[in-house]
């Protein structure tokens, strides 16, 4: 093999991209050495960007067309990342959305460009084929996800007879016609029916799905979209795209099974599951009497307390809480009141979706607490605040076999001495369940909207203190 | 660009799951968001085949798909660092008491 110089060049520049993007995640593992791998990471993909422009194939007006996509990129992109933090979740599901349309794209392309040169082999087939498949069902899918989530497309859960007959079907459809293409690679006709069916495959996947179940479906979209880069890496024999693809694949994979562990259930479950659907039936009981208090009241009861918890959900991003909950973070501290924020894993619409608000709120990270952590701790807490939270504190998860979320692990808030819950009303949440918490000896309503009632809080705290001084 | 056989390619996936499922159990659960995002920017280094596709100017047809793969994966550059960035400056330690 002849090496030219620039391409020596360019696998040296690939060689030191890999390893920079493995310290990158490496120094991600502690939040004070995180930024350093944020600059790892940049560094990494301008070695490789530069290292392949001057790759000898490319020709001038490659340049132009190289350099007008690269602008009107860079023109969406410093946008997208300017995003209110509440709406990260869809930025995240967008981007996962680009990555596998660019899979899909260079894919298509390859096939046209070999089917040309009449160098299509059956491997080159099979490794199109699979780049092509996963990487235009991760964009619609992503999509469809983004959609959901920025709620332009109903959040709950649409479902049908037959329906993982029929979504499993076509996927063995695209399959198959792929190792149709295999045998013929000229067969050209049936690529477009592959790219249709994956295109069609990935939105009637994340249909079933509803808002709870987002966490986990981010993260498995997450991995697709890696997976898909690996495939792009076997088609274009790149060593750097499969190396980046897989750990992103990997770190995909790894966020699913945390969230699926959360939740008490299977891959399978969540996909094929239609969480949302079967609780509406489980919602009967006899309605108990709720005990309700004021925003004065709740102020009173957390400035006497010496051991609070706050359980945020995804009630709080909604409702942009985030900056009354650190008012009162800050009243009560001031106070001498120890406060935690008990972080269940799926609690928001994406892994660590909490931590980044509570973060952006300036509520100092040691106060963030893994629900693990936070557990044992509970029975010695004087008060938890449950702020937009509902299945993640159900104590139906832990009693009730008959409920839909039986055996999720969840906070106990039940065990603490007094639990404050805020509700914008008596309505079931998102899954339709009913919340035993609600109406439990040790617990008083706080009903209204998060905001202003975590506002009114924070105020009496406020004058309290003053009138004390 | 240097031929891989098949066998290397498995070889360089095995290896690189490996590493990432080694590095990415130890990322702090704090930093779950800004992971996605992070991994998300490291893995639009499809870039570099769009790159090529495009750069190469072979027909219009392959060429415009090759801008838009660019397009996007510039777009997830651009916005998964800046992004990631700006959560984790706001991840602080508490205040050292005086």
């Amino acid at each position: 093999m002849n090496h030219s110089v620039g391409e020596v060049v360019t696998q040296l520049t690939y060689l030191l991209a890999a390893a920079l993007f493995i310290f990158s995640l490496r120094w991600l593992n502690r939040p004070n050495t995180a930024r350093r791998g944020v600059v790892a990471g940049v560094a990494g993909m301008s070695a490789a960007i530069l290292g392949t422009l001057f790759h000898p194939e490319i020709v001038a007006s490659g340049y132009v067309w190289i350099a007008l996509a690269a602008l009107v990129g860079i023109a969406v992109g410093i946008p997208l990342s300017r995003v209110p933090l509440t709406a990260v979740p869809q930025r995240t599901a967008i981007s996962h959305a680009f990555g596998g349309l660019a899979a899909g794209l260079v894919g298509t392309a390859k096939y046209l460009l070999w089917l040309h040169d009449g160098s299509l082999t059956a491997f080159r087939v099979a490794v199109i084929a699979i780049e092509v498949i996963l990487g235009y069902l991760t964009f619609t899918g992503s999509l469809m996800a983004a959609g959901k989530l920025q709620e332009v497309i109903p959040t709950r859960p649409i479902t049908y007879p037959g329906q993982n007959f029929v979504n499993l079907g076509l996927l063995a459809i695209a399959f198959a016609t792929g190792a149709l293409l295999m045998l013929d690679p000229t067969r050209a006709y049936l690529f477009p029916v592959i790219i249709a069916l994956s295109l069609l495959f990935g939105v009637l996947l994340i249909i079933p799905i509803g808002g709870a179940d987002m966490p986990t479906v981010i993260s498995l979209l997450n991995s697709y979209a890696g997976l898909s880069a690996v495939a792009m890496g076997f088609v274009l024999e790149n060593k750097l795209l499969i190396t980046a693809g897989a750990l992103d694949g990997a770190s995909g994979f790894i966020l699913s099974v945390i969230m699926c562990r959360a939740m008490n259930r299977s891959f399978t479950n969540v996909l094929f599951g239609a969480f949302g659907q079967v609780q509406t039936a489980a919602a009967v009981g006899e309605a108990k009497p709720v005990k309700s208090a004021s925003a004065q009241d709740a102020a009173d009861y957390l400035g006497n307390a010496s051991r609070v918890v706050v359980v945020p959900g995804y009630g709080m991003a909604v409702a942009q809480a985030q900056h009354r909950v650190k008012e009162i973070y800050e009243e009560l501290t001031k106070r001498g009141v120890d406060v935690k924020f008990a972080i269940h894993p799926v609690a928001g619409r994406m892994p660590g979706h909490m931590n980044v608000l509570l973060a952006e709120a300036e509520i100092p990270y040691e106060a963030l607490v893994e629900m693990d952590e936070i557990n044992p701790e509970m029975p010695q807490t004087d008060v938890t605040l449950v702020v937009g939270a509902n299945d993640v504190v159900n104590p139906a998860a832990r009693s009730d076999k008959g409920s839909p979320i039986y055996g999720m692990p969840i906070i106990d808030a039940d065990k603490s001495r007094m639990v404050l819950a805020n509700k914008r009303s008596m309505n079931p949440g998102f899954a339709g369940i009913d919340n035993a918490l609600y109406t439990a000896d040790n617990t008083l309503m706080v009903f209204g909207d998060a905001k202003a009632v975590l506002g009114e809080i924070a105020n009496a705290l406020r004058h309290e203190s003053k009138a004390a001084a | 660009m240097a031929e891989l056989d098949l066998p290397s390619m498995l070889f360089v996936l095995m290896l690189s799951t490996f590493v990432g499922f080694q590095v990415i159990q130890n990322v702090s659960r704090l930093l779950h968001t800004p992971l996605m995002s992070l991994t998300n920017a490291i893995s639009a280094i499809a870039v570099v085949g769009s790159i090529i596709i495009t750069g190469e100017h072979k027909d219009t047809l392959s060429t415009t798909l090759g801008a838009v793969a660019v397009f996007a994966s510039v777009t997830n550059i651009v916005s998964g660092f800046l992004i990631t960035d700006r959560m984790l400056k706001m991840f602080k330690e508490r205040e050292p008491k005086r």
